[in-house]
């Protein structure tokens, strides 16, 4: 305010080709007349200022900040010596009090506060800065006239002319659901379980005449909106559909259903987007689900582990199969011999470890108890057989 | 001096009076907004009153003339507001209990009336949500909870609607739309008997699919053991008598083998035929 009130009234006398370092001043004064009254009558110099006119003037400067003696006004000004603040405060007073406050030349101050007052009318209610992704609504009294779009505008000032500056391009997100609040937000499906559903909409503005004047309450209504359609369009599908294949299928339907409504509404108002992000079953039931997981994973292994049996079972019944093949097709060119030879062979192998007793079959077989054909050198063998042996004993 | 124009208090008061005349006399109305023009209370005129299709820019809005003193300014919102109908529980033909909670859109189209009827803005806010309320009571008690859920919930819609409109056309106002936002199982006994199904069904369907799996399993295993029959015979087949000697003798090497079994005792005869030779015949 500082800033651009000294600015202004800089610029207007710069124009008037006047001295704008003390008139600036008192253009700031002027327009703080309470502040400058309070802070004179707290002053130590206050009253001084106020017994008129006699006691103006001073004895010189006494710091750098103090302007050099006038010609046009001659008298003591005590011993304090003014600053030229003191001296302006002192101009403004007298502007009020009194008649016009004098320049040097005996010309009027006020056109050039009244210059100042206007400048800063003008500039605070005529230029407005429009962003990239903005645009300005002008109502000319009160009535809609114009959408400006980015950069720096000018208008007639206010009151005669307005702007509203809406952000139009950017696109703006509504969140709903458990990511926002933390409650669960329940749904119905169609067959009547319940989902767990946070999703976000994504908007603009198609029209912002229409997105300003047309609704109240913007975000309000495109919050119901969004929750109204989604409830609606997750009532036609089922649970598993809303968790998994049917997303895509219903963000778009809800997109299309919020974009009929708000048209409906004349909104002004474009659904980009609609994204579920969230959709997973009540936390209550929450292990059932994990069961039914958990069996599709058993499911999986069960199959899995068949498949290696009978891989398994495929390769050795081939292996088993190449190798008869083989053997009989040397067996078939001398029968005789081979299976003669394969008998003594297997016969070996198997004879050669095994403890051997001939006996005669006629006599001795009925008598003959079996631990005593055994060898009981091997301790570990006799105690593992000695069940056997009672067994084999009676 | 004091009574002179150049007095700064005598300018001071003239601009009070001015501006005061000024500010009483021309009113902005801006498009957002329907004024109601009350000359000591009765409503004379109206501006930027809502008519459809309205092009902004081209609406009543705009710089407007009323008698300083005399006119009074009611402001009426033009948008499209909402009044939103608290949670309330609805009983459907087949006894569930359901808790609904809906919204309305309306606009107020006939100021004048409003103004008449209703007094302010809120009150019509406070009329309409009962009113809402019961209509919705009505309308859903007259259904089968499944169909509320279904898309047959636009006739619902409709006839809500119509029910408000007709009370909303007493205070100016015009229904444009109701929606129910949310159609829940209440608290307590119904919702968890709801979740108690859902834990049941879950639980079905994971046996199903566990049997499922082991079904499949033992179909492979079966055809695999086939399979493997199928090429055991294929070969086989071509010699069996020489398939049961040839099998015979890996049995035994399997059956006899020392580090198989351990210990193996075996009691020959010597009129076996590995002993043939063995006699010396």
């Amino acid at each position: 305010m500082w800033a651009i009130g000294g600015f202004i009234g800089g610029t207007t006398l710069y124009f008037l080709g006047e001295r704008p370092y003390r008139s600036r001043m008192d253009t700031e004064m002027t327009q703080r007349p309470g502040q400058s009254s309070a802070m004179s009558e707290g002053g130590p110099w206050g009253s001084k200022g106020e017994d008129g006119q006699g006691g103006k003037g001073g004895d010189g400067p006494r710091n750098p900040w103090t302007p050099p003696p006038r010609g046009d006004e001659p008298g003591g000004r005590g011993q304090r010596g003014p600053s030229a603040i003191d001296e302006l405060l002192r101009r403004a007073r007298e502007s009020f009090g009194g008649g016009f406050p004098q320049q040097p030349g005996g010309r009027s101050l006020w056109p050039y506060m009244g210059a100042g007052v206007i400048g800063l009318w003008l500039a605070l209610t005529s230029f407005h800065s429009i962003g990239a992704k903005q645009r300005g609504l002008v109502s000319l009294l009160g009535s809609s006239s114009r959408t400006r779009g980015p950069g720096v505008n000018m208008t007639p000032p206010a009151p005669f002319e307005g702007v509203e500056v809406i952000g139009v391009e950017e696109s703006r997100t509504t969140d709903r659901g458990a990511a926002v609040d933390g409650a669960p937000r329940l749904m119905l499906t169609e067959d009547q379980n319940i989902i767990n559903l946070g999703y976000s909409v994504r908007w603009n503005i198609s029209d912002p005449k229409r997105y300003a004047f047309q609704i109240a309450e913007q975000d309000a209504t495109i919050a119901e909106v969004a929750e109204s359609a989604m409830r609606a369009v997750i009532a036609t599908v089922s649970l598993n559909e809303a968790m998994g294949a049917g997303r895509n299928m219903i963000e778009a339907q809800v997109q299309e259903r919020m974009q009929a409504i708000l048209d409906g509404y004349g909104a002004g108002i474009r659904i980009q987007g609609v994204a579920i992000k969230q959709a997973d079953p009540p936390a209550a039931v929450n292990d059932a689900f994990k069961e039914v997981t958990a069996s599709q994973q058993a499911a999986e292994t069960y199959i899995n582990q068949a498949q290696a049996y009978a891989q398994q079972l495929s390769a050795q019944s081939q292996g088993a199969a190449a190798a008869f093949d083989k053997v009989y097709e040397q067996y078939r060119l001398s029968p005789e011999v081979t299976r003669r030879r394969m008998y003594y062979e297997t016969m070996e192998k198997v004879l050669s470890g095994v403890n051997k007793t001939i006996v005669e079959t006629n006599n001795v077989t009925p008598y003959l108890p079996l631990p005593a054909v055994r060898p009981t050198q091997r301790a570990t063998t006799t105690v593992e057989a000695a069940p056997t042996q009672q067994g084999g004993g009676q | 001096m004091i009574y002179s124009l150049r007095n700064p208090i005598v300018l001071a008061v003239l601009a009070t009076i001015g501006l005061f005349l000024v500010g009483s006399t021309f009113a902005v109305v801006p498009e957002t907004r329907q004024a109601v023009v009350l000359r000591f209370g009765k409503p004379v005129r109206i501006y930027n009153s809502y008519k459809p299709n309205e092009v902004f820019g081209h609406t009543g809005a705009g710089l407007k003339v009323r008698a300083p003193l005399l006119d009074q300014i009611v402001w009426i919102d033009k948008r499209v507001q909402s009044v939103t109908m608290e949670r309330q529980q609805v009983l459907s033909t087949d006894q569930l209990r359901l808790q609904v909670d809906a919204f309305a859109r309306y606009r107020i189209v006939d100021p004048q009336r409003m103004y008449i009827s209703a007094g302010s803005e809120e009150r019509v806010q406070d009329a309409l949500k009962p009113i809402l309320g019961s209509a919705l009571r009505n309308e859903l008690g007259k259904r089968r909870a499944d169909l509320l859920l279904s898309p047959e919930r636009g006739e619902v819609m409709t006839n809500i609607q119509r029910n408000l409109n007709r009370v909303a056309r007493q205070y100016g106002a015009q229904i444009i739309d109701v929606r129910i936002m949310r159609t829940d199982l209440p608290d307590g006994t119904p919702l968890q008997g709801a979740f108690q199904r859902m834990r049941s069904a879950r639980e079905q369907e994971a046996l199903t699919l566990r049997a499922e799996g082991a079904r499949r399993a033992q179909l492979i295993r079966a055809q695999a053991d086939a399979d493997a029959a199928k090429i055991y015979a294929a070969s086989f087949g071509k010699d069996p008598q020489f398939y049961d000697f040839y099998r015979a003798m890996q049995s035994y090497q399997t059956s006899f083998a020392q580090e198989n079994s351990g210990e193996t005792t075996a009691i020959l005869s010597p009129d076996n035929d590995y002993l043939r030779q063995f006699r010396g015949r």
